[in-house]
């Protein structure tokens, strides 16, 4: 029982460089995971009984790679020996020893296939789950609580999308090894916020897919140790997974960060999020990911919500509003000033989004909350009963009902 | 005498052990903290976070140098320790042996000298 866990964890582990090496290879996303699914079911077959390989990653890239051979030999009628050595780019070094820096473009290459501009949102992170993370399509399906069959075609789509764009396949240059990053950090951030609040379905919070962007945000740091917005992107989804349970009560209803019972949010990860963002800014190189992990630890900070450290907020969002300008970023400002006492001046402000946000839960949920503060009940209503038509989840419906009822 | 156990493990490979292989190594990790701790040979423990939130600090000149990340890139990380007091090397195997060690490697290394310091908080 417990060899094979830690074999299904070696396996795991490899996938990102093991299918980033095949894909490199084969340049054929299919064909690469093929290979690495019949690599894994020999590991599981042999290693049980000859114990772990050296190098398991080499092995299975190894076994793939003959098993992925094998398969073109056999559908083609007749191959040369030497015909099929992969792509040209492809030098291949006797023992396969492990080339820190190939691997390493090998596997952003990997992610990166996963956030193909023509890529939707969520086809970016059903395919970067399958393919980077290994999960099955019913892992998938339960994360995001759809039909497998759903998650199937999602897949089986944006497969076909990638494919037919050579593009994708090609290895970054030094040039172009920054913008990979950075669409790789995007995509990965995105699957956390999907995570930690859901855009649809019955749970509010999708444990699953944080706790996978959490896996495979430390990926890539392992990747790029010294990058700070990678730095930042796994402090930033550690600080906020850091409350899950504390952010949901025991009926799954929203408790909301004022409400939360501090002590049930996770000191390890708020522990590890801090010194990461310490360590990312250490770099000086200011960027979005860094200041909304600020925001997150300024939060996480506080041993009661009424040590909150508002004003550093407010400065924080609007650093944030200097790096990476949105709408969102200027009403959350706002909800910092509110806190901070300053409660005209956020209505005035949050009034002046109305044009743009008018279709966000979280912007009615706002700006209701601001009248009710203001006394101004029935326009407080009005906004509620707005935030409700907008509601994503059951529980954010229930908790503006509430609100309803309390005025 | 006082020996050092030092957990070496591939954390790709730790972060993907599951829940119930996670929580079945804690078990045993309790267990031994149990049994040492009841013939009152039990120093600190320590589990450390990964090595991403590592920074490694070196000279250069005249100035210390500030570098992202652990000491040495090697294929396992210093994942805890643990001191206690033993009888002999081979006591000191035979606990060593004890640990879950499926996935890394465990090295026993004698203390040359210790101090328990101040009891500071976790």
């Amino acid at each position: 029982m417990s060899l094979n866990d830690c074999i299904q964890a070696q396996i795991t582990a490899a996938r990102p460089q093991a299918v980033g090496a095949l894909l490199r290879y084969f340049e054929d996303l299919d064909r690469a995971e093929d290979a690495f699914q019949e690599a894994c079911l020999r590991a599981l077959q042999r290693w049980p009984k000859e114990g772990l390989p050296d190098q398991p990653v080499a092995w299975l890239i190894r076994c793939a790679r003959n098993a992925g051979i094998d398969e073109i030999r056999k559908t083609r009628r007749w191959v040369e020996d030497d015909q099929f050595t992969g792509s040209q780019a492809y030098v291949e070094d006797n023992e396969l020893m492990i080339d820190q820096l190939r691997y390493r473009d090998e596997t952003l290459r990997l992610f990166f296939i996963c956030c193909h501009p023509e890529l939707s949102k969520v086809q970016q992170i059903a395919l970067a789950l399958k393919v980077v993370a290994g999960l099955s399509v019913e892992e998938i399906a339960r994360a995001f609580l759809v039909k497998a069959k759903t998650i199937e075609q999602r897949i089986t789509r944006a497969k076909q999308r990638v494919g037919q764009t050579r593009m994708a396949f090609k290895a970054p240059t030094e040039a172009t090894r920054l913008e990979y990053v950075q669409a790789v950090t995007t995509m990965i951030y995105l699957l956390f916020n999907e995570g930690y609040a859901a855009s649809g379905g019955e749970a509010h919070i999708r444990q699953s897919l944080c706790t996978e962007a959490i896996r495979l945000a430390r990926v890539l740091v392992r990747l790029f140790p010294n990058l700070p917005e990678v730095l930042a992107l796994l402090s930033l989804c550690l600080l906020q997974h850091a409350r899950h349970r504390a952010r949901l009560d025991e009926q799954g209803e929203i408790v909301l960060l004022e409400n939360q019972s501090r002590h049930l949010w996770d000191s390890a990860m708020i522990n590890e999020g801090t010194v990461l963002l310490e360590k990312a800014l250490r770099h000086g190189q200011v960027g979005p990911l860094q200041l909304q992990a600020a925001i997150a630890a300024t939060h996480a900070r506080a041993k009661k919500a009424e040590d909150t450290e508002w004003e550093e907020i407010a400065r924080l969002y609007a650093a944030l509003e200097t790096v990476e300008a949105s709408p969102v970023v200027t009403l959350n400002r706002y909800v910092a000033l509110y806190q901070c006492g300053r409660v005209e001046e956020a209505l005035a402000g949050v009034k002046g989004l109305q044009s743009e946000l008018d279709g966000y839960f979280y912007f009615h949920g706002v700006h209701a909350a601001l009248l009710k503060a203001l006394n101004r009940k029935e326009e407080a209503k009005e906004a509620f009963q707005r935030a409700l038509t907008l509601a994503a989840t059951p529980a954010e419906k229930n908790y503006i009902a509430k609100e309803l009822e309390k005025l | 005498m006082l020996y050092s156990i030092l957990i070496y493990e591939p954390e790709a490979v730790v972060e993907a052990l599951s829940k119930e292989e996670n929580e079945a190594r804690l078990e045993k990790h309790r267990a031994i903290q149990k049994a040492l701790s009841e013939g009152k040979r039990l120093g600190p423990v320590a589990k450390l976070m990964p090595t991403s939130s590592a920074a490694t600090v070196r000279s250069k000149g005249q100035k210390a140098l500030v570098l992202d990340g652990p000491f040495a890139e090697s294929k396992e990380q210093l994942v805890g320790f643990y001191c206690f007091e033993a009888d002999s090397l081979q006591d000191a195997l035979a606990i060593a042996g004890q640990f879950p060690c499926e996935t890394g490697a465990i090295e026993v290394r004698p203390i040359e000298w210790f101090y328990p310091g101040d009891q500071v908080e976790s």
